[in-house]
């Protein structure tokens, strides 16, 4: 089985910042890691691969620094890495990100499963698995919580919903977004980090892929950001504390203030 | 300190702290309370491949030797001696193989290691032989086809939770030090069974058991290299690993002075944080020093016994006595540093101290390797005169 994982190389959370002349994310000095979400995307493709065989191929778009998340992919169980890198990328939102990255897909060897993280947790739009589905012509499930079962035609597994899961069968070759809980993301491995260490990392340009120009980077984008602001602190805020009993009372005694 | 170590060797530290970090700290106090083994970390250990560290290449290892496991170990030992002396059992079991074993015993078992899904312990000690190993009185005896095991094992790390044990006993009362064998019995053998698990002072997380032999029958080959010379390899198989319980007292110490360092900076007492009193100080600064000193040593000796096997033990002993006894020190002295606060499960320090005495009582309590350095000394200076 040919597994693709999409990852993303993303400002560590734990110290973001906007700029606030351009609104857009000040990277410089700033940790970068794997996106947690397409970490748990690898842990499922490396896991399929230990039990049905095949391959993992990751692939990112981003700056060349970005080899630094396909090499931890690798010391993770990736097989092969390919960074999707060129100054006409730059600025691309879902809609040319979605463009290139399966103009990418589409240049491999064929695929059998595209995984992903259910969304990257810089831009949060959880857009980019199923355009890529759409741009590809696959079918997709989101939010993948548990694999039961994969053989080269079918895949069937459970999708996480607000209140439960449904459980769904779908054809390959196909795309799945997961979340957090379909598995607990390994440890690298030495053996794996050797491995990365020596790794060849093939990288495609914007001629490697014949795109269109106008479709790419920031040209091929449609969506401008207007203005970015942090939302205002609204409503008083206040602990209950207490027995539960007490709580449950004084929580009545407060709805019934507002509604008053 | 930089011990300028390899590419290689760095990745190993890394792989190791990362499992100690998101695995072993986290969950230490809880294994500790519940006195569970760790068989979700040594999964981890597994799958990250340093369960192969000290195995050759061509049995799927990583090829390495003292100086590897040391220092996983001392990675490991930071975060949970418990965990860490699971970890560590498996090696000491499976050396004899690894030291002595023939191609086919190599064959077999060495890849499982690796794997992970085998563990491995080492079984030497008996109700009558602690320090004094000749007082052994398990035996094997030869019936056809097979080796006749009777006899009780005590205190044994990983009793229960191994597949794969490295035992000795007695084949010819009658030649002395030459008198014992080493055999490998496998879990599921007839005959052998376990002892209820014992409760401890530390190392919770660990397993000690009592191994049973009634009648317990084993192939011929199960034999590791020559009759007669088990004591033999039960010498080599613990310089060869002591190293390995230097490191974990090197680990703890070091855990044990970072959990000073940190509390005593923010600890107010007389309006001030207590690490501006020179007593505080002094005792900090000592435990640095010694937990640095003892790091230098291991790593040296670890590297001294990787390069040569044929005169290990008087650095093994030195290294093991010195790292376990500081270990000891310093995590009597974290306590001391924290005082209420460090007595109380509620931080990690009173745990490092329970857990640090272990250190200096198995493979060999240190009163032994002091004996052992004193007579190499002897034998060298009556060389060298
Ligand atoms: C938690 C734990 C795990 C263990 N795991 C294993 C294992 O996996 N496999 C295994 O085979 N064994 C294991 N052991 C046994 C361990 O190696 C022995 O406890 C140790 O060798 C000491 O033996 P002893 O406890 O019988 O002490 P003793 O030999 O009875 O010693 C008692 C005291 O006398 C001192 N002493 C004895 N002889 C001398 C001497 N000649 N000179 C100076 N001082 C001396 C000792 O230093 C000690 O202070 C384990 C023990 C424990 C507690």
């Amino acid at each position: 089985m040919k597994i693709v994982v999409c990852i993303k190389q993303v400002p560590d959370a734990k110290d973001v910042r906007l700029d606030p002349k351009t609104n857009t994310l000040a990277r410089e000095g700033v940790a970068s890691i794997m996106n947690p979400y397409d970490r748990h995307a690898l842990e499922a493709g490396v896991c399929l691969k230990e039990q049905y065989g095949g391959t993992v191929t990751v692939l990112t778009m981003g700056p060349p620094q970005a080899e630094e998340v396909l090499r931890d992919a690798v010391a993770c169980g990736a097989d092969e890495a390919i960074l999707v890198s060129d100054r006409a990328f730059a600025g691309a939102d879902t809609w040319a990100t979605t463009y290139t990255l399966a103009k990418a897909i589409e240049k491999l060897d064929g695929y059998d499963l595209v995984l992903c993280g259910k969304q990257a947790i810089d831009g949060d739009t959880a857009q980019v698995g199923p355009g890529l589905a759409q741009r590809l012509n696959i079918p997709y499930i989101t939010y993948a919580r548990k694999i039961n079962e994969c053989t080269r035609e079918v895949i069937r597994l459970e999708r996480m919903t607000d209140d439960g899961y449904d459980e769904v069968e779908m054809d390959l070759p196909a795309l799945l977004t997961v979340v957090k809980e379909i598995n607990e993301p390994r440890i690298p491995s030495l053996k794996g980090k050797m491995k990365a260490k020596k790794l060849q990392i093939t990288t495609y340009t914007a001629a490697d892929l014949k795109a269109d120009p106008n479709c790419l980077g920031l040209k091929g984008s449609p969506t401008q950001v207007a203005r970015v602001f942090s939302p205002e602190m609204r409503g008083d805020r206040s602990m209950i504390t207490g027995t539960v009993a007490e709580q449950v009372e004084q929580l009545f005694e407060k709805l019934e203030d507002c509604l008053s | 300190m930089d011990y300028f170590l390899t590419e290689e060797q760095q990745m190993i530290v890394d792989v190791a702290r990362q499992i100690t970090d998101e695995l072993i700290i986290p969950q230490r106090a809880e294994l500790d309370e519940k006195e569970e083994f760790p068989h979700e970390i040594l999964g981890a250990i597994a799958q990250a491949d340093l369960f192969g560290l000290y195995v050759p290449e061509k049995y799927g290892g990583y090829g390495g030797g003292c100086f590897e496991i040391v220092l996983a170990l001392e990675q490991f030992g930071r975060g949970c001696v418990g965990v860490a002396t699971s970890y560590a059992a498996s090696a000491l079991g499976i050396y004899p193989v690894l030291l002595s074993g023939s191609e086919e015993m190599k064959d077999k078992y060495l890849p499982e290691i690796v794997s992970g899904t085998k563990r491995a312990a080492f079984a030497l000690t008996e109700a009558n032989a602690g320090s004094d190993a000749s007082g052994i009185q398990t035996t094997a005896v030869l019936d056809g086809d097979e080796w006749v095991l009777n006899g009780t094992k005590q205190w044994i790390t990983n009793g229960g939770e191994a597949q794969i044990y490295t035992v000795v006993a007695i084949t010819d009362k009658s030649k002395g030090a030459r008198g014992a064998s080493m055999f490998v019995v496998e879990d599921t053998d007839p005959g052998f069974s376990y002892g209820p698990k014992e409760k401890k002072l530390g190392i919770r997380a660990s397993a000690t058991r009592e191994l049973v032999f009634k009648d317990c029958r084993i192939p011929k080959d199960r034999l590791v290299g020559r009759k007669g010379m088990g004591f033999i390899m039960v010498m080599k198989t613990l310089d060869l690993s002591r190293p390995g319980i230097a490191a974990l007292g090197v680990g703890l110490g070091q855990a044990a002075l970072d959990e000073a360092v940190v509390y005593a900076k923010q600890r107010v007492q007389f309006g001030r944080p207590i690490i501006s009193f020179q007593a505080v100080q002094h005792m900090l600064a000592d435990m640095a020093i010694e937990v640095e000193a003892s790091r230098a040593l291991v790593y040296n000796a670890a590297k001294h016994i990787a390069a040569h096997p044929e005169s290990m033990s008087k650095a093994s002993s030195m290294c093991k006595v010195f790292a376990t006894d500081m270990a000891m020190k310093v995590a009597t002295d974290a306590v001391q540093v924290l005082a209420g606060y460090g007595y109380m499960r509620e931080y990690p320090v009173e745990k490092m101290m329970r857990d640090a005495k272990i250190l200096q009582i198995y493979e060999g309590t240190n009163q032994i390797q002091r004996n052992v350095i004193g007579q190499e000394l002897n034998k060298e200076y009556t060389r060298n005169s």
